[in-house]
C-alpha cells in the first residue's frame, strides 16, 4: 500500500529516529512511503493560540503537501486532529480551501490506528523484553478517540509488560504554547504526569504523541539530573518499541 | 462579590495569583486530593449507569430545545409560579436584581436574612448590597458561613467552596465566634449548626437560588446536602428566589434526567441529601412555609450569550464535573482564576459575563487537553470554546499585540514554507548545541526569553544534526539502488 508519511515537524527536526522507526515498522508491514518534501509545520501551534490568520500559509501549505495522497499515516495524534477538525471550519471563509482542507483531512490516519484497522495488523512482530507503560495523550486518545489500537499493538510485543499508570489519559502539561505560557502551571502536572510514571514501575514510557514526549522527557531528565529519579526511564515513541526486534 | 475577585484585597495579575495558589502547599494538596475523590466516585456512579452516554445526549437535547424556546419556557414557568400564588420578577441586569431585592426589603421593613447556596447571589453579589443596606446576612450552607465567618473568603469551587480550609483554620475561624472546643468535626459542626439556627428562627427574609426552574408547574427545586436550603425556604416569612433564566425545565420528567446527572457528576453521589421542590408560597391549609414568594428571574447577559456563538455555555447545570477533571483547575485552584466561575467552565463563561477586558488572562489557563467537554453531563464543548475565545481575542480584541504577534506571525510564515523551514532548523541545529554544557540539552541556567519558560522545569533536547527528511532522502536513494 502506497502511503504520505506525516511525521509532525518535531519528530523531523528533534527526533529524526522516531519517523526512521516508523518507517522501517511501516515498510516491513508493506507500506511504499512518501514523505513530501513540501511538508513543513501544520500550523497548530498558531491554530491553538488564537492566530487563524497568521496560521493559513501553514495549513493551505500542509493541503498542499497532502493533496494527491490516498493515505497519510500521521506520527502525531495533536497534528492530525488539528488536520482533521481544526483546518475545514478555520478555511470556512475560503470555500474552496475548505473543500480541499476537507478532502485531506479524510485521509488523516494516525499510526497505530492505521496498522490496526486499515492494515489489520494486531502484531507487528517485534519484541521488547521491558516493563512499558502508555500515556494516552489527550489528542490522540481523547479527541481523535484512537483507544484500543496502542494497546493492542504493546500488548502483542513479544516479552512487553504492559502496565497502566494512574491517570493515564491525564494531560502531561505540554499543551502547545501552553507550555511557556503558563510554565507555572505546566510544570505542576508534568511533574504529576512524571510522578504517576515512576509510580507505574515501568522501564519505558511511551506514547503516540511526540510533543508530549518531549515534555515528559525533559521532566524526566531534569530529575535524573537531581538525582530524584529512583531509576532509568525511557522515553519512547511508540513506532520505536514496534520497531524493537 | 460580584464575579471577579482579589484575594485578600490583592490587587494580582493571573500569574500572580498562579504562583500564590500553587505556593499554598495545604490548598494546593486538598485540592488536588478533593477533585481525585470527586472524579473516583464520579467514575464509579457512571460505571453503574450503561446508559450514562444516552443520558449526556438526551441532558443536551433537553437542555438545547429549552434554550431554542427559552421565551415560551419562561412565560409558562412565570404564569404558572403566579398561578401558585409566587411573584415573579425579570431583571435584566445584576444592579436590577439587586434593587429589586432591596425593595422586597423595604416594603417589609425586612432586616435579617438567611441565605442558602446560590451561584446567582454570588454573581450578583446581593449579600454585600444588603450589608450596605444596614441587613443582617447569614450564610447557611456550612462552607459558605465558614467563608463569610473568615471575613468572606472568596469560594475555591462551585459545589464546595470551603474546599481550601481545614479543620484548624475552621476551628480558629470558629473562636472568634465563641466555640471553645478542638478541631474534631462533629463538633466543629455541631457549633455552627447551633449557631445558624438561632439565625434561621429569627431571620425576615429566607433567600435561595434555583437549581432548575420547572415551567409546567412553576416549581423551584434545589438540590442541597446539608437541609439548610429547605430551612431557608420554609422557616422565614418571605422567601426570596434568585434563578438565571436558562435554568429552565419543561418538565418533571426532563427534570429527572438533569438531576440525575447533576449529582453524579458533581460530587459522585447517587441521589443528594435533599431535594427541595416550591411550588408557590404557604396554601391556606398548610402549616408552615414562606407567606410570600418571590422569584428573580435574571438575564445578567444571558440573553446576549444566547444569540451568540457560545450558546452552548448556557446549558451548563453547575455540576462542576469540569473543575474536578480538570488538570489545571486542580493546581491552581478556584482562586487562582478570580472569577467566582472558575476552571473550564469559568474560562468560559467569566469573559462572557464581565467582558474580555477583564479575562483575558483566563482563556489561556487551559492546556486544551479536552478532559472537560468528555466529562461534561450537558455536553458543552468546553475546550472549543475555550480555544474560540482565544481567537477573538487575537483576531478582534487586539490581545497580544507588539512582541506576541511578531513573533507569531514570523513563525507562521517560517513554518509554512518547506525553504524557510529547513533553512531555520539547520541554523538551530548548529546553535542551539552551543547553548547547551553537554551539547545535548539545554538545562535550567538557559534564560533565553520564552525557553526559560520551558527550561525552568524541564530539560530541552537540541534539534538532531541531521534532520529525519534529510535521511529519507537517503534511505530512498539507497533503495532505488537497491532496486
Amino acid at each position: 500500500m502506497k502511503i504520505h508519511l506525516f511525521t509532525q515537524c518535531m519528530v523531523d527536526m528533534f527526533y529524526p529516529q522516531v519517523g526512521i522507526a516508523a518507517v522501517e515498522v511501516l515498510e516491513r508491514l508493506g507500506c511504499e512511503i512518501v514523505v513530501p518534501k513540501k511538508q513543513a509545520c501544520c500550523g497548530q501551534p498558531l491554530i491553538n493560540s488564537g492566530y487563524i490568520k497568521a496560521s493559513k500559509a501553514a495549513m493551505k501549505n500542509t493541503i498542499e503537501a497532502f493533496e494527491d495522497a490516498e493515505i497519510v499515516v500521521s506520527l502525531s495524534g495533536s497534528c492530525a486532529f488539528a488536520i482533521k477538525h481544526e483546518y475545514p471550519h478555520l478555511l470556512a471563509d475560503e470555500p474552496q480551501w475548505a473543500v480541499r482542507a476537507q478532502k485531506v483531512a479524510d485521509k488523516f490516519v494516525e499510526f497505530t490506528d492505521f496498522i490496526v484497522n486499515t492494515l489489520g495488523v494486531t502484531d507487528v512482530g517485534a519484541t521488547l523484553n521491558k516493563k512499558v507503560t502508555f500515556h494516552k495523550s489527550c489528542h490522540a486518545t481523547r479527541l481523535l478517540g484512537v483507544k484500543e489500537p496502542p494497546l493492542t499493538l504493546l500488548q502483542n510485543v513479544k516479552g512487553l509488560e504492559y502496565i497502566e499508570m494512574e491517570k493515564a489519559d491525564r494531560c502531561c502539561g505540554f499543551g502547545g504554547t501552553f507550555s511557556v505560557k503558563q510554565p507555572d502551571i505546566s510544570e505542576q502536572i508534568v511533574a504529576e504526569k512524571a510522578q504517576t510514571i515512576i509510580d507505574s514501575g515501568a522501564d519505558i514510557v511511551c506514547g503516540a504523541d511526540q510533543a508530549c514526549l518531549m515534555n515528559i522527557a525533559g521532566r524526566l531528565d531534569r530529575l535524573r539530573d537531581r538525582g530524584e529519579l529512583p531509576r532509568d526511564i525511557r522515553v519512547m515513541h511508540i513506532a520505536e518499541i514496534l520497531n524493537c526486534r | 462579590m460580584a464575579i471577579l475577585y482579589n484575594l485578600n484585597g490583592k490587587e494580582q495579575s493571573f500569574q500572580e495569583r498562579v504562583k500564590d495558589c500553587i505556593a499554598d502547599d495545604f490548598k494546593h494538596k486538598a485540592i488536588t486530593t478533593a477533585t481525585d475523590v470527586f472524579y473516583g466516585n464520579r467514575s464509579a456512579r457512571v460505571a453503574e449507569i450503561p446508559e450514562w452516554e444516552d443520558l449526556r445526549e438526551e441532558a443536551r437535547r433537553i437542555r438545547n430545545h429549552v434554550l431554542d424556546n427559552l421565551d415560551y419556557y419562561l412565560a409558562q414557568f412565570a404564569e404558572n409560579a403566579e398561578k401558585a400564588g409566587s411573584k415573579v420578577y425579570f431583571a435584566q441586569t445584576d444592579k436590577e436584581a439587586v434593587q429589586q431585592v432591596i425593595e422586597i426589603f423595604e416594603a417589609r421593613g425586612a432586616k435579617k436574612m438567611v441565605k442558602s447556596k446560590s451561584m446567582m447571589s454570588e454573581e450578583i453579589g446581593i449579600n454585600h448590597a444588603l450589608i450596605d443596606e444596614g441587613v443582617e446576612v447569614f450564610e447557611t450552607d456550612l462552607a459558605e458561613i465558614i467563608l463569610q465567618l473568615n471575613n468572606w473568603n472568596p469560594p475555591s469551587h462551585i459545589v464546595v467552596p470551603a474546599l481550601h480550609l481545614e479543620r484548624n483554620a475552621i476551628r480558629d475561624i470558629f473562636h472568634n465566634y465563641g466555640y471553645q472546643g478542638d478541631e474534631d468535626p462533629e463538633r466543629l459542626t455541631k457549633f455552627i449548626r447551633g449557631f445558624i439556627r438561632e439565625k434561621f428562627l429569627n431571620a425576615d427574609v429566607g433567600m435561595t437560588g434555583c437549581n432548575f426552574g420547572v415551567a409546567e408547574t412553576g416549581s423551584c427545586t434545589l438540590v442541597t446536602n446539608e437541609g439548610n436550603g429547605r430551612m431557608s425556604s420554609s422557616v422565614p416569612n418571605t422567601q426570596i428566589v434568585l434563578m438565571g433564566m436558562e435554568r429552565i425545565v419543561p418538565s418533571f420528567e426532563a427534570l429527572d434526567v438533569l438531576v440525575a446527572l447533576l449529582v453524579r457528576s458533581s460530587v459522585g453521589s447517587k441521589i443528594t441529601s435533599y431535594f427541595s421542590l416550591t411550588t408557590g408560597p404557604r396554601r391556606a391549609d398548610e402549616v408552615d412555609g414562606p407567606e410570600e414568594q418571590h422569584i428573580i428571574i435574571i438575564d445578567n447577559g444571558r440573553s446576549k450569550i444566547l444569540a451568540s456563538e457560545f450558546r452552548d455555555m448556557l446549558r451548563c447545570i453547575r455540576c462542576g464535573a469540569c473543575l474536578n477533571i480538570c488538570p489545571v483547575y486542580r493546581h491552581i485552584t478556584g482562586h487562582g482564576y478570580g472569577s467566582i466561575y472558575p476552571g473550564p467552565m469559568g474560562i468560559v463563561l467569566t469573559p462572557l459575563l464581565v467582558g474580555y477586558d477583564k479575562a483575558s488572562a483566563l482563556p489561556w489557563a487551559s492546556t486544551l487537553c479536552g478532559a472537560c467537554s468528555d466529562h461534561c453531563p450537558v455536553k458543552i464543548p468546553l475546550h472549543e470554546l475555550i480555544l474560540r475565545h482565544r481567537q477573538i481575542l487575537v483576531e478582534e480584541q487586539g490581545y497580544g499585540a507588539g512582541m506576541q504577534n511578531l513573533v507569531f506571525k514570523a513563525a507562521g510564515v517560517g513554518l509554512a514554507h518547506a525553504g524557510l523551514y529547513n533553512m531555520g532548523t539547520k541554523v538551530g541545529a548548529r546553535v542551539m548545541p552551543l547553548l547547551a554544557k553537554d551539547r545535548k540539552s539545554l538545562k535550567e541556567n538557559v534564560s533565553l526569553p520564552v525557553v526559560k519558560n520551558w527550561t525552568q522545569s524541564r530539560d530541552m533536547d537540541v534539534l538532531a544534526k541531521e534532520k529525519f527528511r534529510d535521511w529519507f532522502k537517503k534511505h530512498e536513494a539507497e533503495k532505488k539502488g537497491g532496486k
